[in-house]
């Protein structure tokens, strides 16, 4: 049994948008959503900008009921819950009231961690012998699978809900595990999709790494620049981006809106070996990565319109664009058009590969290309590669018929997803 | 403390867990903060802190797991309140 697999729903909390159409306009008009954190000002964090989605109490209000927001501190949770339901209200489903679980529907969300700050509310008690005044809200905020068990509690889901984590790749993952399920015909629904916390707590040990740029304290907005030959590091992000995946029979049968088609895709690692390490990515395994998931889908390097980079701002752009290059057997004018969503919403982490799928769908799905802000100045090393034209700096109107879109993570991982645009038959 | 204030200060306590309004509308000295109220078990633990923090007192883990309904929670209160 082998379906074909569509996406019938987005849902996004994104630094720069807490809904699809207020995403969809900030990434056509190049807005971005990386804002000074006097929070990270004041623990004197070397990068004192960061990429948070605003949401506010009366929009908590939509999600959860006053009871629920009791002692409710976990960023991630609540953010995924808004993409989430979303993409499922967009899909055009009915949130269940019933007794009965919906056997056919399941939900893969995944998260790098959860609740760090009800984590760290939590620890505080704990060290001062006030174990038992915890109550009962620390264990659902902060098990790594909390948001795909409220997210199959609020909508009633009896498939498989399960929590995937690996790092910046977990989003990309996340669709690729639902896009299998359904392919396999193990479930009719699936709901993908990926979260990160913000704060403090998530991003200290990036900013001790000296990854981040702490060059734009006083200029946010310019901050995150990939593939800019001024790029200084990433900007921290944060948020939830949600993709509702369903078999192509399931879609028509409901007379569903038809975002795009799940090709295929390949996720896999480099071992850390050669030139990969827990942090630095081995480019065969990426070029791999990226030929594999041609191969699966079906298509040739050539059938690739654009690319949604993994492009975090960091020296590792130009590594990442030769590696395409490579994998695509393309290069100068002949390189597909490329961008870069985190120039606006900064490197959302975990968030940061389901964010930038939903980007990349509503691409093919309306026909643009968002602008690559922050890079006006385009690596030496990468217009060595590639065209300057490949690198869309103003937005585009263009009918895209695949995208391939592809995240990295700590831990030498990769995914790839090819997506195409959904034409009647 | 009369019987008639402390289950007007309980059903005060436990309205933002009770799931079934009308019978914290009528809740007396049998009502069950689970099978009648549709507090869900998990939220027992809170009621509990709750109650605590309001009468500032603290109740023993034995005391916890009898802390059902309000007849219950009543005599705890007092006893400890004595």
């Amino acid at each position: 049994m082998s379906n074909r697999v569509v996406i019938t729903g987005l849902g996004i909390a994104a630094p720069n948008g807490v809904s699809i159409p207020a995403f969809t306009q900030a990434i056509k008009t190049g807005t971005s959503g990386i804002r000074h954190d006097p929070q990270l000002a004041a623990l004197q964090f070397s990068c004192q900008i960061a990429g948070k989605p605003e949401v506010s109490e009366e929009l908590q209000l939509q999600y959860l009921d006053p009871l629920e927001l009791r002692n409710f501190n976990s960023s991630g949770i609540l953010y995924g819950l808004i993409a989430g339901i979303d993409a499922w209200k967009d899909a055009g489903l009915a949130i269940p009231t019933g007794n009965d679980p919906d056997w056919e529907s399941g939900v893969i969300f995944g998260a790098g961690s959860s609740g760090l700050d009800k984590l760290r509310e939590a620890i505080y008690k704990v060290d001062a012998l006030q174990v038992r005044r915890l109550g009962s809200t620390v264990v659902p905020q902060t098990m790594a699978s909390g948001i795909s068990a409220w997210l199959g509690g609020k909508l009633g889901l009896g498939n498989q809900v399960t929590t995937n984590s690996s790092a910046c790749t977990t989003g990309a993952e996340s669709v690729l595990m639902a896009y299998e399920r359904i392919k396999n015909g193990l479930a009719t629904r699936m709901l993908a999709g990926s979260t990160s916390d913000a704060g403090p707590y998530i991003w200290g040990g990036f900013d001790a790494l000296k990854v981040c740029t702490y060059k734009h304290n006083d200029t946010p907005t310019q901050g995150s620049r990939p593939m800019s030959g001024s790029a200084s590091g990433f900007v921290p992000g944060s948020g939830a981006g949600a993709l509702l995946l369903e078999s192509l029979d399931s879609a028509l049968e409901r007379g569903a809106t038809i975002y795009a088609e799940v090709l295929g895709g390949h996720v896999n690692s480099g071992g850390q070996r050669g030139d990969g390490t827990m942090t630095a990515p081995n480019s065969i395994a990426v070029q791999r990565c990226i030929t594999q998931a041609l191969a699966q889908a079906g298509v040739k390097g050539m059938d690739v319109d654009a690319i949604n980079g993994h492009l975090t701002a960091t020296g590792k752009d130009s590594l990442e664009i030769e590696n395409w290059s490579k994998a695509l057997g393309r290069a100068g004018k002949d390189f597909p058009y490329i961008n870069a969503l985190k120039g606006m919403v900064g490197h959302c982490l975990s968030g940061s590969g389901s964010i930038e799928l939903v980007a990349s769908v509503l691409q093919l799905k309306e026909g643009f290309l968002f602008p690559n802000i922050n890079c006006e100045d385009l690596h030496p090393e990468i217009s060595a590669i590639i065209d300057e034209t490949c690198v869309p700096r103003e937005l585009i109107n263009v009918n895209l018929n695949i995208i391939a879109k592809a995240s990295f993570g700590f831990g030498d991982v990769n995914a790839c997803v090819i997506l195409k645009k959904y034409i009647n038959g | 403390m009369d019987k008639e204030t402390l289950i007007t200060e309980l059903k005060a306590i436990v309205k933002p867990y009770a799931k079934d309004e009308e019978a914290l509308n009528n809740i007396n000295e049998n009502t069950d903060f689970i099978t009648d109220l549709k507090i869900n078990s998990a939220n027992l633990v809170d009621v509990i802190l709750d109650v605590e923090e309001k009468y500032n007192i603290v109740i023993d883990n034995e005391s916890m797991e009898k802390m059902v309904n309000v007849k219950a929670a009543m005599e705890i209160i007092e006893s400890k309140l004595a």
